[in-house]
C-alpha cells in the first residue's frame, strides 16, 4: 500500500488573547491509497483543525507553525496560496459537518456544483460542466436533477442538502476527501444512508477518506484504520479490529465502553469517562488524560510518553498500557 | 437590568480606549456647558456685556478687559462663550427631548407588546408609517405648521424620536411575557399594570438604555439642523446650529472663526456619544454575546 | 410573488391616506389662511367670501374629501406667494432635486460599499482603521455644517469650486440637467460631496458589519475549500449575501437623502424643492408646503415599495415561498 498523504509532526497553534491554544500538537499519521483513516475523539481535541490543517485552510488567530505535509511525496507547506487552491476541491476536497450552513443561501445549487467543477476546469464548455453535474447530483442519489439545479438550497432537506455537498466534494475526483463530522447534524435514519454512499462513491472512484468523527459507532463500521485524538494530540492509532477489540489507550478503552450495545445486558449504565478534557490554553505538562485516567502513575503527570508499536501498524502513546493489558486490576493500587 | 450596572459590565466599557475617550468628551463638554456662567468670561445672553464695536474680530483679540479666544460674531459676542452658553441648549433638547421619546416610546412599547391585538397593530403601524419617512422630513413639517421655539422643537424631536424605542420594547415585551415569571406573577394575582411596570419592564430596559444614547446624537443633530434652517431656536439665544447658520451667512466675508468653531463643539458632542453608544451597544446586545 | 407585491401595494395606498390626513388635520389646526391671505382692511363681508371662495366654510371632512379629490387630480392648491399651481412649482424643481440626491447616492455607493469591504477584510491593517475613523467622523458631522466647511475651504480659501446654483445647463426633453456640462458638474461636486457624506459612512459600517459576519459563516469555508479564489469569495459570494441588506439600505437612505437635501440645497442655493419648500416654510405659503409633502409621501411611498420588490428578487428564501 502507498501513503498518499503523509503528516509529520503536525503543529497548529491558535495565537489567543489568553494566550496559545495548541489545538493540534506533534501529530503524525499517513493515508493510504483507496483506505477510510478515522479520526476520533471529542469536540476540542484537534479533529477539525487537522482535517483544515491538512488544506491549509486555518484562519486567524490560527497558524501552522511546524511540521510536513506530503501529499504524493510533495510537502504543502511551503505551497503558495494560489498553489494551495488549486489542490483545494480539486485533489483533496473536504466535507462539512452541517450541510445547512455550508451551501450558500443566495446561490443555486447549480451554480455551486458548476463553480467547483471551473475553477479548475477552466476550459471545459458549459455544456460539459452542466452534464457532470447532473452526473454528480444523480450519482449522490438526488431525483430529477437536471430540474433541481435550478434550486436553491433551502429547497432541499438537511439529507439531500449533505448529498449536494459530497456531490461538489467529488466533482474533481479528489484522490482525498476530509469528511467532518459529515453525519452528525442529520438524523439517525439518513446517518446510514449519508455514510454508505459516501463509501461506495470512494470505492468507486478510488479516492482514499479521513473521516473526522467523535462517534467511536461510524468510525467502527467505516474505516479500515482508526486514528484516536486527545488534547491536540494523536494518542493511538491502528487497524479498525485491533483498535476495537485490542485498544491499548485508556482514553480508546473507554471511548469504546461507552459505545451503546443494543445487545446485551441493559440494566448495566452506560459507561462515562470521568472528567472532562482539559482547556487546551493551560495544558499540564505530561500526559493530558492523566488527570482522568484509571491507570495513572507518577511518570503520566511529568513527561509526555513517545508512541511505541504494539502490534502490526498499531502505535500507542502511553506509559502503562502494558500494565493495563496485563492485569487491569493492578491499575487500582 | 440586573446586568446593566453590574462591574463586570463597567469594566467591558472601559476596556475600550475609544469608549473612554467619547466618556471624557462628553463629562466635560456637559461640565463646560453646566458652568458656562464660571467659566465663559462674557454672558452672550446679557445685551449690556455685548459691544457692536467688537464684532467680526478675529480669534485671539483683546478688547474691553475680555481675550476673544476664539473670535467673536456680529453682535460683539464671543464665539467661545456663545458655544458654551449654546452647548446648554444643544445639550437640554438633545437630552429632554430624548427623555420624553423614551417615556413615550417604552410605554407604548409596553402596551403593543403586552396587549396585543389592534393595539398592537395600530401602534406599531403608526410606527412604520412613521418609519417610512426621514426624521427631518417629520420635524420639518412640524416645526412648518407650528411655527419656532424651543418648546416645539423639543416636541417636534420627540415626536420623531419615540418609534425606535416603541419597536424595540414591543419585540423585547412579546418575548417577556412568554416567560414563567409573568405567568407566576399573573397567578398571584398581580394586575396589568404591576405586570408591565414591575416585571416586563426591568427587563426590557437595557436596548432603551443603548437606542437613547444613540439617539441623543440624533436629537442634537436634529436640533441643530433645524436651527441652522432657521426653524429652531430665537436668534437672541443662539445655539450651535444658529451660530453656524449666522456664520455661514459671512463665510465670504473671510470670518470663518464664526462657524467654524460651533461647528467643532457640535462634532464633539456627537463624537462622545457616539463612541459611547457603540460600546454600549457591543457590551448590552446578547445577540453579539454569545 | 404577485400577492406580495398587491399585498404591498396595498399598503402603500393605506399609508398614503394616513399621510394626507395627517397632513391636512395638522394644516388646519395651525391657524386660518384667511387671515393671512385678507388684506388688513377687508370688511367681514369681503372675509367671508374669501372664505367660501377657498372652500373654507364647509365642515371639516367635506373640506378633507375635497381636498383628496382634488389631489387625485393634481391639484394641491395655488400658491400664494408665486400665484401658480403648488405642483406645479413643486415640479419644476423637482428635477434639480433628484440630479443631486442621484448623485449623491452615487458618490456614496461607489466609495462606501468598496471601503466597507476592504476595513472588512482586513479589519487589523491601518487603512482599515483609517476608514473607521473616517466612518465615524463621516456620522458624528451634521450635513449642514460638512457643507459650511466644504465652502469655506473649496470656495473661499481656495476658490476651486463654485458655492452656489446649478451652473450652465443642458435641457434634455425640456429639462435642465447640470450634469452635462463641465460648469454644471463643478457646481455639482460640493452640494452632492456635501450630502452624500454621512450615507457614505453609514454604508461603509453596515457593509463592514456585513461582510464580517458573512466571511465567518461555514458556507464560505466550503467555497475555499471548493478551490474558489479569495477575490471571487469576497466579491461574488460574500457580496451577494450582504448586497440584500445593504441595497435596502440605499434605496431607504435615498429617501433620506431626499430629506436632507433640504438642508444642503439651502446652503448650495440648489434650486431644488427642499430650498422652496424651506422658503416656502418662512414664506408661510401653506399650499406649497403641503403640496411638498404629499408629493414626497408619493415619492416615498413608491421607495418602498420598489425597495421591498427587490428584497423580494435578490433573496430566493423570500421569492419561492
Amino acid at each position: 500500500m502507498t501513503a498518499i498523504l503523509e503528516v509529520k509532526n503536525l503543529k497548529t497553534y491558535f495565537f489567543t488573547k489568553k494566550g496559545i491554544v495548541k489545538a493540534v500538537d506533534d501529530v503524525s499519521f499517513e493515508v493510504y491509497e483507496k483506505e477510510i483513516l478515522g479520526i476520533v475523539g471529542e469536540s476540542g481535541a484537534g479533529k477539525s483543525i487537522t482535517g483544515f490543517s491538512i488544506l491549509k485552510a486555518i484562519d486567524p488567530p490560527g497558524k501552522i507553525v511546524d511540521g510536513h505535509i506530503y501529499f504524493h511525496g510533495d510537502d504543502l507547506i511551503p505551497k503558495s496560496e494560489e498553489e494551495m487552491r488549486k489542490i483545494r476541491g480539486n485533489k483533496i476536497s473536504m466535507v462539512f459537518q452541517d450541510p445547512l450552513t455550508s451551501l450558500n443561501p443566495v446561490f443555486t445549487i447549480g451554480y455551486q456544483i458548476e463553480e467547483a467543477i471551473k475553477v479548475h476546469n477552466p476550459h471545459m464548455s458549459r455544456d460539459e460542466i452542466r452534464e457532470r453535474s447532473i452526473k454528480l447530483l444523480k450519482s449522490v442519489g438526488i431525483p430529477s436533477p437536471e430540474k433541481r439545479l435550478k434550486d436553491y438550497p433551502h429547497q432541499f432537506s438537511g439529507g439531500m442538502r449533505q448529498r449536494v455537498v459530497i456531490a461538489i466534494a467529488l466533482a474533481n475526483n479528489p484522490d482525498l476527501v476530509i469528511a467532518d463530522e459529515p453525519t452528525t447534524a442529520l438524523d439517525v435514519t439518513i446517518q446510514a444512508q449519508v455514510l454508505n454512499l459516501m463509501k461506495r462513491l470512494s470505492q468507486e472512484k478510488g479516492s482514499s477518506i479521513i473521516l473526522i468523527t467523535h462517534d467511536m459507532g461510524v468510525v467502527a463500521q467505516m474505516a479500515d484504520r482508526i486514528a484516536v485524538m486527545y488534547a491536540g494530540k494523536m494518542v493511538e492509532i491502528g487497524p479498525t479490529e485491533e483498535i476495537i477489540f485490542n485498544p491499548k489507550h485508556p482514553y480508546t478503552i473507554g471511548l469504546i465502553r461507552s459505545i451503546p450495545k443494543l445487545s446485551g445486558r441493559t440494566d448495566k449504565r452506560l459507561y462515562q469517562i470521568p472528567g472532562i478534557m482539559p482547556s487546551l490554553l493551560n495544558l499540564p505538562p505530561g500526559c493530558a488524560f492523566a488527570p482522568r485516567c484509571f491507570c495513572k502513575t507518577d511518570i503520566c503527570e511529568k513527561e509526555m510518553p513517545e508512541f511505541e508499536k504494539v502490534g502490526e501498524n498499531h502505535y500507542v502513546r502511553c506509559f502503562n498500557f502494558r500494565r493495563i493489558a496485563d492485569d487491569r486490576q493492578s491499575c487500582k493500587s | 437590568m440586573k446586568g446593566i450596572f453590574k462591574n463586570e459590565t463597567v469594566q467591558e466599557f472601559f476596556e475600550s480606549k475609544e469608549a473612554v475617550f467619547g466618556l471624557v468628551l462628553i463629562v466635560v463638554l456637559t461640565l463646560a456647558a453646566i458652568f458656562a456662567n464660571f467659566i465663559a468670561p462674557q454672558n452672550p445672553y446679557d445685551l449690556k456685556e455685548l459691544n457692536l464695536q467688537n464684532a467680526y474680530k478675529p480669534p485671539g483679540y483683546v478688547a474691553d478687559g475680555i481675550r476673544f479666544l476664539l473670535g467673536t460674531d456680529d453682535q460683539g459676542r464671543g464665539v467661545f462663550s456663545t458655544i458654551l452658553y449654546g452647548m446648554r441648549i444643544s445639550l437640554f433638547v438633545g437630552l429632554v427631548s430624548t427623555v420624553f421619546s423614551a417615556i413615550i416610546g417604552t410605554i407604548l412599547g409596553l402596551i403593543a407588546g403586552y396587549f396585543g391585538g389592534k393595539v398592537d397593530m395600530l401602534i406599531m403601524r403608526l410606527a412604520d408609517i412613521q418609519l417610512s419617512f426621514p426624521a427631518l422630513l417629520i420635524a420639518l413639517m412640524i416645526m412648518a405648521i407650528w411655527g419656532q421655539g424651543l418648546d416645539k422643537i423639543i416636541i417636534a424631536i420627540t415626536v420623531v424620536g419615540w418609534v425606535y424605542y416603541a419597536r424595540t420594547v414591543r419585540g423585547s415585551t412579546l418575548a417577556e411575557r412568554e416567560k414563567e415569571y409573568v405567568d407566576s406573577a399573573r397567578v398571584v394575582g398581580v394586575g396589568h399594570l404591576g405586570i408591565m411596570f414591575k416585571h416586563i419592564l426591568p427587563n426590557v430596559l437595557a436596548p432603551v438604555i443603548v437606542i437613547g444614547t444613540v439617539r441623543i446624537a440624533n436629537a442634537i443633530i436634529l436640533e441643530a439642523t433645524l436651527s441652522f434652517l432657521g426653524l429652531g431656536v430665537p436668534v437672541t439665544k443662539p445655539s450651535l446650529g444658529s451660530m453656524i447658520a449666522s456664520g455661514y451667512q459671512v463665510l465670504f466675508s473671510g470670518y470663518w472663526w464664526v462657524s467654524v468653531f460651533p461647528g467643532v463643539a457640535l462634532m464633539l458632542i456627537v463624537m462622545g456619544i457616539n463612541l459611547v453608544g457603540d460600546r454600549l451597544r457591543d457590551i448590552l446586545n446578547p445577540k453579539l454575546k454569545r | 410573488m404577485l400577492e406580495i407585491i398587491l399585498r404591498r401595494l396595498w399598503q402603500s395606498i393605506i399609508v398614503l391616506l394616513a399621510v394626507s390626513l395627517l397632513v391636512f388635520v395638522m394644516v388646519y389646526v395651525s391657524g386660518d389662511p384667511v387671515e393671512l391671505l385678507a388684506p388688513p382692511d377687508a370688511t367681514e363681508v369681503e372675509v367671508a367670501q374669501l372664505r367660501k371662495a377657498l372652500g373654507l366654510d364647509k365642515p371639516l371632512h367635506v373640506q378633507y374629501l375635497q381636498f383628496l379629490k382634488h389631489a387625485l387630480h393634481g391639484n394641491l392648491g395655488y400658491s400664494y406667494v408665486n400665484n401658480a399651481p403648488a405642483v406645479e412649482l413643486i415640479f419644476e424643481r423637482m428635477p434639480a432635486t433628484f440630479e443631486l440626491a442621484m448623485m449623491a447616492t452615487i458618490i456614496a455607493v461607489i466609495f462606501g460599499i468598496p471601503f466597507g469591504i476592504i476595513a472588512a477584510v482586513n479589519p487589523k491593517k491601518i487603512y482599515s482603521k483609517a476608514i473607521m475613523i473616517g466612518s465615524l467622523f463621516g456620522i458624528s458631522f451634521p450635513t449642514f455644517w460638512v457643507g459650511v466647511m466644504l465652502i469655506l475651504i473649496f470656495a473661499v480659501t481656495l476658490g476651486w469650486l463654485p458655492s452656489s446654483g446649478r451652473g450652465e445647463t443642458v435641457k434634455v426633453f425640456g429639462i435642465p440637467w447640470s450634469f452635462l456640462t463641465w460648469d454644471g458638474i463643478k457646481h455639482l461636486i460640493l452640494p452632492s460631496v456635501t450630502l452624500a457624506g454621512y450615507h457614505l459612512a453609514l454604508i461603509v459600517r453596515l457593509v463592514r458589519a456585513g461582510m464580517m459576519e458573512v466571511l465567518l459563516q461555514d458556507y464560505i469555508k466550503f467555497a475555499k475549500i471548493k478551490g474558489v479564489s479569495k477575490k471571487k469569495i469576497i466579491f461574488v459570494h460574500a457580496l451577494k449575501n450582504i448586497m440584500i441588506p445593504v441595497i435596502t439600505i440605499i434605496g431607504l437612505n435615498f429617501g433620506g437623502i431626499l430629506a436632507f437635501a433640504v438642508v444642503t440645497e439651502t446652503i448650495f442655493a440648489w434650486p431644488g424643492m427642499g430650498k422652496l419648500v424651506i422658503d416656502s416654510i418662512h414664506l408661510l405659503d401653506r399650499p406649497v408646503v403641503v403640496a411638498y409633502l404629499m408629493i414626497v409621501a408619493v415619492i416615498f411611498v413608491i421607495i418602498n415599495l420598489l425597495v421591498d420588490i427587490a428584497y423580494t428578487f435578490l433573496d430566493p428564501r423570500i421569492r419561492l415561498k
